[in-house]
């Protein structure tokens, strides 16, 4: 049991569940699914397809974080794709058939790797450090964004498009299988070969990994190109859902959405260790607590606080240092506890626990 | 590589003083020649179909009458909206226009404005500051109204409704004018029968994945909706998809009220998936040049100029559809 509570996935897994939860007390078929015009239709179904873009996000970004990095311009590159692939396709003259659709599809995530590549050079052949080296694109891309788009809302009617964020494949949400056969993947390449120990002695110590004989260079390169891959196809998954490529609001703050999901799903900003499980379940922590807003109907104007609060204890009960207390208090009373029993013959004086109390 | 770097910077630096130099010596004496002011702007952002027709609007405007403009997109933050002006009145502009972001927070930077002898004029949305002399004049749709119109058709459409008639309201941006005044028009209107019931409110942040999303978890919670209020074209447009996708007719089983009546807006109104549109209009260039000459000749603005609005029904939006400029 100990050893359950201890896990660092502990307080998520209990998190997800504790505000799915909340939304089975305010909406009792909260987890009814039904089939709908042939596709699955019900909240969590919903939560899936809606969390798809952010898990691809933080897919690529846990692999950066491992690396002792982070990628700030992943929101950016997602609106670049969206534009670059709508425009491409409003601008065709047959925009609903699939060879448009694919070469629109083709050019957008080219140009996201591309982008990857750009900061890939900025972080591993010039040294620059990851969170000023991406800020240069992060605030720029939403400039090219609007560039493509002429800063007009692009409105595309392309059924085959419509698909990567809308649709529907085998009943299921396209979006959530894409991301899950790209998860799927990741997880295969980097913990079945030595890519994910390579990447992960990269982000506890480059120098020491050079010089035994890790090519630190390629793989930082290699990680930021697949973090602006993932985020250029979740790109083409925001624009897709809507039909509509927004420079402005596409993948806002999706960065830090991404970032927070790594976090809660306790991989470390120091670097190192990672969890690919841990991004998933922190991805989804994050979707379900936007979809609980709107269930419970909490006022928009306290929105923020709510979650806030929610990834405030999270962090908090997630925390070394607040578990330590926790268990140092919890110890300390259990002894007090058994000295009142003993009466008169306390185990520990309680000179010695005022101190403790103090240093602590 | 240092050296080329350190020539590059010198280079920006040179070209900053001269920018500088180039844009000063506004003075308040005396009327200027109309080709000779210059006018900043700093816009909201291009949140949506909206915003991006009234700035095209402003931007063609100002180059038929042949004045400078220069013109800032704050990407719906304040403090880059701030930024903007406090530029502009370091430039000294002739005239600082701008739409708010939100309501409050303005007075500091209004003041630095009122201090460098810079006239003040908001566009779109108003600010809350009990001080009027700190602009000369709010250009702008009245939104309360707007929500009125939008409550009233309700009214009328569901007058024969026996039963208690629930609505959902998707909000714009929380603390924004429209979000708002709307919110309160459409509430003040439908109090009239006790029937009209708004059993949800939430923010869809004026975009139509926001729209999307947060009709998709709302459906769920009220299947039985009867009418959707959006607050303006782009939730609107977002909400159908959900509906079509909750298998529900838009405009039959669910019908639907938005406001702004853009192009995709009016296109779904054509198609009968919006029920009525409450215009509110984004061609407000030509005005804007008006009171920018008036200011520039001494004349008198009143503090309050309404933009010319309409509503639309699906017939009428069908009927003026192919005549719309945005």
């Amino acid at each position: 049991m100990r050893n359950i509570v201890r896990h660092r996935l502990f307080w998520p897994v209990v998190t997800l569940a504790a505000l799915l939860a909340l939304n089975v007390i305010v909406e009792h078929d909260f987890f009814a699914i039904r089939l709908q015009d042939g596709h699955l239709f019900g909240s969590v179904i919903d939560i899936l397809r809606n969390g798809a873009p952010t898990l691809l996000v933080a897919l690529g970004m846990t692999l950066v974080i491992a690396t002792r990095g982070i990628d700030l311009s992943v929101g950016a590159i997602v609106a670049i794709c969206g534009a670059l692939a709508c425009s491409m396709i409003a601008a065709s003259p047959t925009p609903g058939s699939v060879g448009t659709v694919l070469i629109a599809v083709g050019a957008a995530l080219v140009l996201a790797i591309v982008l990857g590549l750009w900061n890939g050079l900025l972080v591993s052949v010039l040294g620059i450090q990851p969170i000023i080296a991406t800020l240069i694109l992060m605030t720029a891309g939403r400039g090219l964004a609007m560039l493509i788009t002429e800063g007009q809302i692009i409105t595309v009617s392309s059924a085959p498009y419509k698909v990567i964020g809308g649709g529907y494949w085998l009943t299921m949400p396209a979006s959530i299988l894409i991301a899950g056969v790209m998860f799927a993947l990741t997880a295969l390449l980097t913990r079945k070969t030595a890519l994910g120990i390579l990447i992960e002695s990269v982000g506890i110590n480059p120098e020491a990994s050079r010089l035994a004989g890790v090519r630190s260079r390629s793989i930082l390169w290699t990680v930021y190109i697949f973090s602006a891959f993932c985020a250029g196809v979740a790109g083409l998954m925001i624009s897709s859902n809507v039909t509509a490529a927004d420079a402005n609001n596409a993948g806002l703050w999706i960065e830090l959405d991404a970032i927070l999901a790594v976090v809660l799903g306790g991989t470390s900003l120091a670097g190192g260790r990672y969890s690919l499980i841990g991004t998933l379940i922190g991805a989804f922590v994050i979707q379900t607590l936007t979809t609980t807003v709107y269930t419970v109907g909490i006022a928009p104007e306290i929105t923020l606080v709510f979650k806030a609060l929610v990834v405030i204890a999270v962090c908090l009960l997630q925390s070394p240092a607040m578990q330590a207390r926790v268990r140092n208090a919890r110890r300390r009373r259990a002894l007090q506890k058994q000295g009142t029993d003993a009466a008169g013959a306390p185990a520990v004086s309680p000179a010695s626990l005022t101190n403790e109390g103090a240093a602590s | 590589m240092k050296k080329i770097l350190g020539m590059a910077a010198a280079g920006a630096l040179l070209f900053a003083l001269a920018g500088c130099t180039a844009s000063g010596g506004a003075s308040a004496d005396g009327p200027k020649d109309t080709k000779d002011l210059v006018v900043g702007f700093a816009q909201v952002g291009a949140e949506s179909g909206w915003r991006t027709a009234n700035t095209k609007d402003i931007q063609s405007s100002f180059k038929e009458a042949g004045i400078t403009l220069k013109f800032s997109d704050a990407q719906q933050k304040q403090e880059n909206q701030i930024k903007a002006i406090r530029s502009y009145i370091q430039q000294k502009v002739d005239v600082i226009a701008f739409s708010p972001v939100v309501e409050s927070g303005w007075d500091t930077v209004l003041k630095e404005a009122k201090n460098a002898g810079i006239p003040v004029v908001l566009t779109d949305r108003a600010v809350d500051s009990k001080d009027t002399s700190l602009y000369e004049t709010f250009l702008g749709s009245d939104f309360v109204t707007e929500g009125k119109k939008a409550g009233e058709w309700a009214l009328n459409e569901f007058k024969d409704a026996s039963g208690t008639v629930p609505i959902i309201q998707l909000e714009g941006t929380t603390g924004s004018a429209p979000a708002i005044d709307r919110t309160k028009g459409f509430a003040d209107a439908i109090a009239a029968n006790p029937n009209l019931k708004i059993v949800a409110s939430q923010t869809g942040d004026f975009t139509r994945s926001g729209g999307k999303q947060v009709m998709e978890a709302l459906l769920k919670a009220h299947p039985d909706v009867k009418l959707l209020w959006a607050q303006n074209d782009d939730m609107g447009l977002g909400a159908i998809e959900a509906i079509e996708a909750a298998g529900k007719v838009p405009g039959k089983d669910i019908k639907i009220i938005t406001a702004d009546a853009t192009h995709d807006g009016m296109q779904a109104a054509a198609d009968g998936k919006i029920n009525f549109i409450v215009e509110c209009n984004p061609l407000m260039g030509k005005q804007l040049i008006e009171i920018v000459k008036k200011i520039n000749k001494g004349e008198d603005v009143p503090k309050r100029i309404v933009t010319d609005e309409t509503t639309f029904t699906s017939a009428q939006a069908k009927e003026a559809l192919p005549s719309r400029k945005y």
